[in-house]
């Protein structure tokens, strides 16, 4: 008696630290990924936040009538043509006349961004009143400004070391002291195409042309995927033929993504000649990559449904195809949809085969339509990671928190949705 | 009298009941690939009786009341030879429509399985896809009817929108009734019915089929003996794909004639 007790004692102790070794095993994993999931997401979220952020410069421009609309007509059209490029400058020359020298005045110049001329001439044409006036006018500063203004940029480095000029700093300090410079929040970035110009670049252009294509995607590969996913589980006699066939769909989901862009080049360019850069062929292209995702979920959802919802409607005297698409269908359609949003969501992140297909053009216009150039959201992070340009680095990070929160809200959606619809029994 | 079968695109069969049972199996051998499940059966079942296929598990008693509707059709190695007869008409010809067929001889199952629909829905399933029913009048009788045939009305009719798996076992298994009803059927063949439901849901649905004899030919397999002795009129005892004995149950059950049929229900095999 006394012994067997012993050997419980002895034999459990090890069996114990076993067991508690391999849950501090588990949690020591678990905070090694939180860490560095925090590590990138802190990251990101630290060099991005800036780019959601711009700097403004307040300029007195005096807008003389005789070069700007010297006949009063007050026309759009007329006002539109005037050369407010130097109308600009020379409102700068006025505001420091210590620039003398062309050096200087280029530097000078370049203290606001050079799309500024483009945003004083749409802000008088849509006020034409102020023609004859000094307009009182905010303007983008310039990405360099934009930068040292937000302590990217060191000013107590040696002026060969930095893109800022110590006379700049001197009249960004000037301008600072007079109120004159603001940080504003940037709606150019949710609201403008891409530009060379890192203070004008946006994002809406990428994010509608990854919309654009994530359509042509989902119409494509939702109806052909479900299809055949209901064809092959509920359909197709159970032989050696459809066995290859699932094990061919399991290794396609497997085959590098850049592959299915080397395919749409190959077919959906060469050989049917659609145009390149568009949504439309982004989205064939990601149709083949998700088509076997989507198959893969759908089949394993149609499989959860019961065989006896089947039997009941066998015997009430359903056809196959009544049995297939007024029960079993249904009841797999939260399954199928929850697949298919994941498929997608992989879809979104995919840069390779867009990169194949031509979507890595620089494009400024927001695309109207699936067969317009267009760019997606991967790909402009990979652009704007690319160019050298300072002031592309927050958009970059910017662009990726953009890209994470679509694909977080996807998720969430077909976490919902699993929740929301799933019928159990 | 005289009944009138309508099995494919409007081929009526007359036939007299007196003499001529409604489904009449002749030589049926069944069969799952090499392995041979029915072997060389003859069953007559007889209008407005409740005939009980007894046995122990694997004996084909399930197999054969599968046959009659054709559900073996969905299991690609089931091959089925012999004939098998609904109110004279062969129902394994080519020519017959399965589900006019299954609209004739509907089925309840060993689970109850309702679909995950409104009992409303539900019921009117059947009669929907078979054109029985067009308008929403024309539904609301077919489930009233139906329901209260089943014995459910009084215990549902207040609930016809809520889901029918969130009824009880029991309920479920009569709403599965209901709905099998609901298509007008002439036959009904039950696979262990109440196998999965405890013993006054098993009563309950003991009595409705005893009730549902007036109007409906009900075929049940069923393991549990006592159950076979209190609802059926005629029993069948198989044993290891053959049909040992048919006949009244009360003669099963009395005094039978074969020898193995005496040992199962002593419980000696089984």
């Amino acid at each position: 008696m006394t012994d067997a007790v012993n050997i419980l004692a002895t034999s459990s102790s090890p069996r114990h630290a076993a067991e508690s070794r391999f849950r501090l095993y588990g949690v020591i994993a678990i905070i090694i990924s939180l860490g560095f999931l925090f590590v990138m997401v802190g990251s990101i979220a630290i060099r991005g936040t800036g780019a959601f952020q711009q700097s403004f410069v307040n300029i007195a421009v005096p807008l003389p009538a005789e070069k700007i609309d010297p006949k009063g007509t007050a026309d759009p059209q007329v006002i539109r043509k005037s050369r407010f490029g130097g109308i600009l400058k020379s409102a700068l020359r006025e505001m420091f006349p210590e620039a003398k020298s062309r050096k200087d005045k280029r530097q000078l110049y370049k203290l606001v961004s050079a799309t500024a001329e483009y945003s004083l001439r749409d802000h008088v044409v849509a006020n034409p009143d102020l023609v004859g006036t000094t307009a009182s006018v905010w303007v983008r500063a310039s990405s360099d400004i934009d930068m040292y203004l937000k302590g990217n940029i060191d000013g107590t480095l040696d002026e060969s070391q930095r893109r800022v000029s110590d006379l700049q700093l001197a009249w960004a300090a000037e301008l600072q002291s007079k109120g004159r410079i603001e940080k504003r929040f940037n709606t150019q970035f949710f609201t403008g195409g891409d530009s060379r110009e890192p203070e004008q670049a946006g994002i809406l252009g990428a994010v509608t042309g990854s919309a654009l294509s994530l359509l042509v995607c989902f119409l494509l590969s939702f109806p052909i995927g479900v299809l055949a996913a209901v064809y092959l589980e509920e359909f197709a006699s159970k032989g050696r033929i459809n066995r290859l066939i699932e094990v061919n769909i399991n290794n396609l989901a497997a085959v590098p993504s850049i592959v299915f862009g080397l395919l749409g080049l190959a077919i959906f360019l060469n050989v049917f000649g659609l145009p390149r850069s568009t949504p439309l062929v982004g989205g064939m292209v990601l149709a083949l990559m998700t088509l076997p995702t989507i198959i893969i979920a759908s089949r394993a959802s149609l499989r959860a449904v019961p065989p006896s919802i089947r039997e009941a409607a066998f015997g009430l005297g359903a056809s196959k195809v009544q049995a297939t698409f007024h029960h079993v269908v249904p009841l797999a359609m939260p399954g199928m949809l929850t697949g298919s949003i994941i498929g997608m969501a992989q879809a979104l992140g995919e840069t390779a085969p867009l990169l194949m297909i031509g979507m890595v053009a620089f494009i400024v216009d927001i695309p109207g339509g699936i067969t317009e150039a267009a760019t997606a959201l991967p790909v402009q992070i990979f652009l704007w990671a690319d160019s050298p340009e300072r002031g592309f680095l927050e958009k970059t990070s910017a662009a990726i928190m953009v890209l994470l929160g679509f694909l977080i809200l996807m998720n969430l959606i077909a976490i919902i949705l699993r929740r929301r619809l799933e019928i159990r029994w | 009298m005289n009944i009138q079968t309508n099995i494919e695109g409007g081929v009526a069969v007359n036939q007299s009941v007196e003499s001529a049972p409604i489904v009449k199996v002749r030589n049926a051998q069944v069969f799952y690939g090499d392995k041979q499940a029915i072997i060389d059966v003859d069953v007559d079942i007889r209008e407005n009786e409740v005939t009980a296929f007894i046995g122990p598990s694997g004996c084909g008693k399930s197999t054969l009341l599968r046959c009659l509707n054709r559900m073996n059709d969905v299991i690609p190695i089931c091959r089925v030879e012999g004939s098998i007869k609904l109110a004279g008409q062969e129902i394994y010809a080519p020519e017959v429509d399965v589900v006019a067929l299954r609209q004739k001889v509907g089925m309840v199952f060993q689970k109850p399985n309702p679909f995950p629909k409104s009992i409303f829905d539900n019921i009117v399933y059947g009669p929907k896809i078979h054109g029985l029913v067009k308008t929403k009048s024309d539904m609301e009788e077919v489930v009233e009817t139906s329901l209260k045939r089943a014995g459910l009305w009084e215990e549902v009719k207040d609930r016809l929108d809520q889901p029918g798996t969130g009824l009880s076992g029991g309920q479920q298994q009569r709403l599965c009734i209901a709905r099998a009803i609901a298509v007008q059927p002439k036959v009904i063949l039950m696979d262990e019915p109440c196998s999965a439901l405890d013993p006054i849901a098993t009563a309950t649905v003991e009595t409705l089929i005893d009730e549902l004899r007036e109007k409906y030919t009900i075929v049940i397999v069923t393991h549990s003996m006592q159950q076979a002795a209190r609802v059926s009129q005629k029993t069948a005892f198989f044993h290891l794909g053959e049909l040992v004995e048919f006949d009244t149950t009360e003669q099963i059950f009395a005094a039978p004639k074969e020898e193995r049929t005496q040992n199962y229900i002593t419980g000696r095999i089984g």
